[in-house]
């Protein structure tokens, strides 16, 4: 069965829910009889098997995630999300003071088993609806971080972040949901898969390798995975080798496969809608140099956004969001001067 | 007699317990901040000095799987949900047989097996968990009872509000326990709100707004009692204020100069453990000689914990990188 990452994220909360009672999703406009099962579509029409576990909230992000937090103390499993991910902002006490810390301060004697959703990237919304927040939250221990850039592993993680005992914040592009009707979106990318019909998982903590090459390796996650195997293709008719992996989650990295990686390539870009100050190419930059500086042939380079929040008016947009032609250039010049 | 209906049903043993809790945590509070101000403890504290009621009365109303979540100001409300003086003690010296093995500190007591969550020290951050924790207990349709505890400056942050709507909007069972003292650290509630009672504040989320004498451990009983009732069989959260007042600082070497000699001479008199032991005395509960025993065992018993706290082991340098995760290891 092909299935986009909307489809695919309903599917897998549906299972959860059905075989765990103690799964319950909360988050705004995710239930309504009539309305959109979230901005996305993500939870269209769970209601209809789990009337009492989709719980629609007013408009009141520290509530959502006080809510989780409280209940998975008590032994539930939330699934909250917010409609986009810069509103997890509202809610930052909840997040980072209390659900990514409530464990370690308690001893080591609680359990937080509490699933974000956001969705993230940016699409021409604006600066407020718009923001790839990885980074923020890699900067706060207690929380995993996965991004899944196709339907397989976004079905795959969101089980696995179901059923793990600590919490988890998933991030989703909106380009990549494949939302259908009103909330479709436009310039999407097709990140469907083909969707096996066993209980299988994706790990936490363990990347891919999208596209073996020699002379790069290119770290990109999300929509900017995308991107970076579109510059690889370009690429690849100029003779140029890239390896393109996807990290699937930020933290904990898999600096086992990024460093395996580096040690073939030797050269290393990292690529990201967010931007550049203290971003994800910074850490996984610096992690590439601390770890195996002798392998590297080539400074690390890094593809981002500017440091800047994410403009309007559609040509900056453009300019503001790394896109292939600029990532295959940061590989040329790398391959020119190294 | 004053709440001699009330005092009758709790009955002697009961009366006796609330008593020995309320001097306890007088006691520890007392003891502990000498032993700050001698330089013996680290870190900071937040004293419950004057407010033993509030915390005592709430507590006896409840049953044993309830749960309570607290402030940056917690020991009181540990000791009255029966969270061990030694393990509290224990915490506040960053020791392992702290009831948080150290991580959490003066601000983090609790102990969810005794039924208080380790104390929340963000203001008004426990408002949120308390309405999740209540809505599991709906969820599950189990008949047990969330309690947050907070101040009068918590009502002004916007956890407050966002927790008390939704709390009303589903109908959880719980509690929400205003212990306006009238300060947020140095500022009197009247330069920051504008209304008379942290209660009024109810009627805009529809929801119970009710009031207690918050000195007077019984009439906070007997509020709570009802509230928590009405939570349990399904009428939904009550906003319960006490108006209460701390006959000490805020942290640590606060001198209150903020507080005029008046108001410190007012509630002074109101101070909630004598005033118990007067309605005890007139009861025939207890006399002044087993009152006399009573404070002596306390004294004994929080001089014990002291002990056991500085005398108890340092965490091994290993356990700054353990109980994060639950499925990995801190990456280093």
């Amino acid at each position: 069965m092909r299935l986009g990452i909307a489809e695919a994220l309903r599917k897998a909360i549906h299972d959860e829910m059905a075989r765990d009672e103690n799964v319950f999703c909360i988050g705004e406009d995710i239930g309504i009889p009539g309305g959109y099962g979230g901005a996305f579509t993500v939870t269209l029409g769970l209601e209809k098997d789990f009337r009492e576990r989709i719980i629609d909230t007013p408009i009141s992000e520290i509530g959502i995630f006080g809510a989780a937090c409280g209940a998975a103390l008590m032994g539930m499993r939330p699934i909250a999300d917010v409609q986009y991910g810069d509103f997890l902002l509202c809610a930052m006490d909840q997040i980072v003071d209390q659900i990514a810390k409530i464990r370690y301060m308690s001893g080591g004697k609680l359990t937080m088993p509490v699933v974000m959703r956001a969705p993230v990237g940016v699409t021409g919304r604006g600066s407020q609806h718009a923001q790839c927040l990885e980074p923020y939250f890699m900067s706060c221990p207690g929380i995993k971080i996965v991004a899944p850039s196709t339907a397989y592993d976004a079905m795959g993680l969101l089980r696995s972040a179901v059923r793990d005992d600590d919490p988890v914040l998933m991030f989703e592009h909106k380009l990549l949901y494949g939302s259908k009707g009103i909330r479709a979106e436009s310039g999407t990318v097709d990140a469907s898969s083909e969707i096996p019909d066993e209980d299988y998982t994706v790990p936490i903590g363990r990347g891919i390798v999208r596209r073996e090459g020699e002379d790069v390796t290119i770290i990109a996650n999300l929509l900017m995975m995308h991107f970076s195997l579109t510059a690889a293709e370009m690429l690849e008719g100029e003779g140029i080798s890239c390896e393109v992996i996807d990290p699937r989650t930020l933290w904990p990295l898999d600096l086992d496969l990024i460093l395996q990686s580096v040690r073939k390539t030797g050269r290393v870009v990292i690529v990201e809608e967010s931007p550049k100050q203290g971003g994800l190419g910074a850490e996984i930059g610096m992690q590439v140099c601390e770890h195996i500086p002798d392998y590297l042939l080539a400074p690390v380079a890094r593809v981002a956004a500017p440091n800047t929040p994410a403009p309007f008016a559609p040509v900056l947009e453009k300019l503001y969001i790394p896109q292939p032609e600029r990532i295959a250039d940061t590989v040329r010049n790398m391959l020119v001067e190294y | 007699m004053k709440h001699n209906e009330t005092m009758k049903d709790l009955g002697k043993d009961a009366l006796k317990g609330m008593l020995r809790r309320m001097h306890e945590i007088r006691q520890f509070e007392e003891k502990i901040r000498f032993l700050f101000l001698e330089g013996k403890m680290p870190g900071t504290v937040h004293q419950y000095i004057g407010m033993e009621a509030c915390a005592v009365g709430v507590c006896t109303a409840l049953e044993e799987k309830d749960v309570i979540a607290s402030t940056h100001r917690p020991h009181g409300h540990a000791i009255a949900r029966g969270v061990s003086m030694d393990s509290i003690m224990g915490e506040l010296y960053g020791k392992t047989t702290g009831c948080c093995g150290g991580k959490g500190g003066s601000m983090h007591v609790g102990d969810l097996e005794r039924g208080m969550l380790p104390a929340i020290a963000i203001v008004g951050g426990n408002l949120p968990i308390v309405m999740g924790m209540g809505l599991a207990f709906k969820i599950r349709k189990e008949p047990r009872v969330a309690v947050s505890f907070f101040g009068d400056g918590a009502s002004n942050e916007g956890a407050f509000h966002e927790a008390l709507n939704m709390a009303a909007v589903y109908g959880v069972p719980a509690l929400f326990v205003c212990e306006n003292n009238r300060y947020g650290a140095s500022t009197s509630v009247k330069r920051v709100m504008n209304i008379e009672h942290v209660s009024d504040r109810a009627a805009a989320y529809g929801m119970r707004g009710d009031m207690a004498d918050g000195m007077d451990v019984i009439d906070v009983y007997t509020h709570a009692l009802d509230a928590a009732a009405r939570a349990r069989k399904g009428d939904g959260p009550t906003l319960l204020e006490l108006e209460t007042f701390r006959l000490c600082g805020h942290s640590r070497r606060d001198p209150n100069n903020y507080m005029t000699d008046e108001e410190k001479k007012y509630w002074q008199k109101r101070d909630p453990i004598p005033s118990f032991e007067t309605l005890l005395k007139e009861g025939k509960y207890m006399t002044d000689a087993e009152i006399k025993d009573l404070r002596e065992a306390v004294e004994m018993s929080v001089d014990k914990a002291i002990q056991f706290g500085q005398q108890s082991p340092e965490p091994d340098p290993e356990a700054l990188y353990q109980g994060l995760y639950v499925s990995m290891e801190v990456p280093r």
